[in-house]
């Protein structure tokens, strides 16, 4: 359950990290769990409950004036989502920096997230390099049905927690290791709601929307369409036996964000996936791109110096 | 929604600046949400108090500042006042209105001592 952080206060687990334990110098002791590519940078040490002397010159005011009060008031005109976002801008720093296509793939639990996944790896693994997140509450099921595919996935377990934060992901990344110009996916846990407010350092949020939920469902919950750039509506094979409005579901989606790329598909049959798939091979295309013009603007540079050091 | 951890996200940033203060305890703590934020403040002051137990804030006063909601309205071409960030223009009924203020979720002060 913590924003910012999974090793402390919540009940995050990274798949392979290892749980050791602390004694602090207030004899506090506690036991949180590790992945192994990590450093740990984080504090410690425990405030103590009680301080041992009474001096007054060290209160905030730094000076004591009988009868005038201690407190006062501190600025700190911070966004409470700063801490997440800075993880998240780290994160889309190395996709970039690396050339990756980074893809947060939210919805509803049941929508059909990961038979997508399984099918769209499927169609392109033989094109490309893959590495996957696999968010979820509990167990490692869907990390499991990914590596039976062959793709490297490493499972997030949540706890209590209801999203993924920019934090995990950073670790994943870290445990992961995806390879320069790869496609990186990342299946958030299924929810709705609160995802939509963590940036994960992804490139697009890609709502998933299945036509046995409600037409109405972009404008029930409108944050994650508004968050997302595009939409896919899954299961469409099933819209012979439903009574299911697909224009009006993408409607609605449109209402909430007008500038919603939205493809028609179904996993199971397999229909509509080759425009989404070729969606996904132009931003890793774009992205390999736009990463070669920095290695060739750097180079270009690099010769300007040395050109201008060959003239002193 | 995730009241929960954005009272934490709070937590984070007063501990953060009490510890840096030298401060030994926080009286008051001031939030800026805005009204098209998706914060509900009723939920998130009932978090705020189950999250700050035992810590530097415990039994702090939470103030939320409420900042209105506006939109830039194509149609008016004027901001206009916004109550829900996916509603239509209050003068003209058109959708086609962009929020630009009341998004905020900020920590803007704390009192110590």
């Amino acid at each position: 359950m913590c924003t910012v952080c999974g090793c402390g206060e919540g009940e995050t687990r990274i798949e392979g990290g290892h749980e050791h334990t602390h004694v602090h110098a207030d004899g506090t002791v506690h036991t949180h769990a590790h992945g192994h590519g990590y450093k740990p940078a984080h504090r410690h040490d425990h405030e103590p409950a009680v301080s041992g002397d009474l001096d007054y010159g060290t209160g905030p005011a730094r000076a004591h004036v009988p009868g005038m009060s201690q407190s006062r008031m501190v600025q700190i005109e911070q966004d409470i989502l700063s801490k997440n976002n800075a993880y998240a801008t780290a994160n889309r720093r190395a996709f970039d920096e690396r050339g990756i296509f980074a893809l947060n793939l939210v919805s509803s639990p049941g929508s059909g997230k990961t038979t997508l996944l399984v099918k769209t790896i499927e169609l392109l693994k033989d094109k490309l390099t893959i590495s996957v997140v696999e968010g979820d509450q509990q167990t490692s099921n869907d990390a499991e049905r990914i590596r039976a595919t062959g793709v490297p996935a490493l499972q997030i377990n949540t706890g209590k927690g209801c999203h993924l934060d920019g934090h995990m992901v950073g670790h994943a990344m870290a445990r992961l290791q995806p390879a320069d110009e790869s496609l990186f996916l990342i299946e958030n846990v299924g929810n709705l709601v609160c995802p939509a407010a963590f940036d994960l350092g992804e490139h697009h949020k890609v709502a998933i929307l299945s036509v046995t939920e409600g037409e109405d469902k972009p404008l029930k919950y409108p944050d994650m369409f508004a968050a997302a750039d595009v939409m896919l509506l899954n299961k469409c094979d099933l819209l012979p036996y439903l009574e299911y409005d697909a224009d009006e579901a993408e409607a609605n989606a449109r209402r909430v964000n007008p500038n919603l790329t939205i493809f028609r598909v179904s996993a199971s049959s397999g229909d509509g996936l080759s425009a989404w798939v070729s969606w996904i091979q132009s931003g890793l295309e774009a992205q390999r791109a736009k990463r070669s013009e920095t290695v060739a603007a750097l180079k270009r540079r690099v010769t300007e110096l040395e050109r201008q050091l060959a003239v002193k | 929604m995730h009241e929960m951890s954005l009272a934490e996200g709070v937590l984070q940033l007063v501990e953060d600046t009490a510890r840096r203060e030298k401060a030994s305890r926080v009286r008051l703590v001031v939030l800026e949400i805005g009204q098209l934020s998706a914060v509900e403040p009723a939920a998130l002051k009932f978090c705020f108090d189950a999250v700050t137990e035992g810590s530097i804030a415990q039994g702090a006063a939470l103030e939320i500042v409420v900042v209105p909601g506006a939109g830039w309205c194509m149609a008016c071409a004027e901001t206009v006042p916004m109550q829900e960030r996916y509603s239509v223009c209050p003068r003209c009924g058109s959708h086609q209105i962009e929020a630009t203020g009341g998004m905020e979720m900020r920590v803007k002060e704390i009192e110590i001592e």
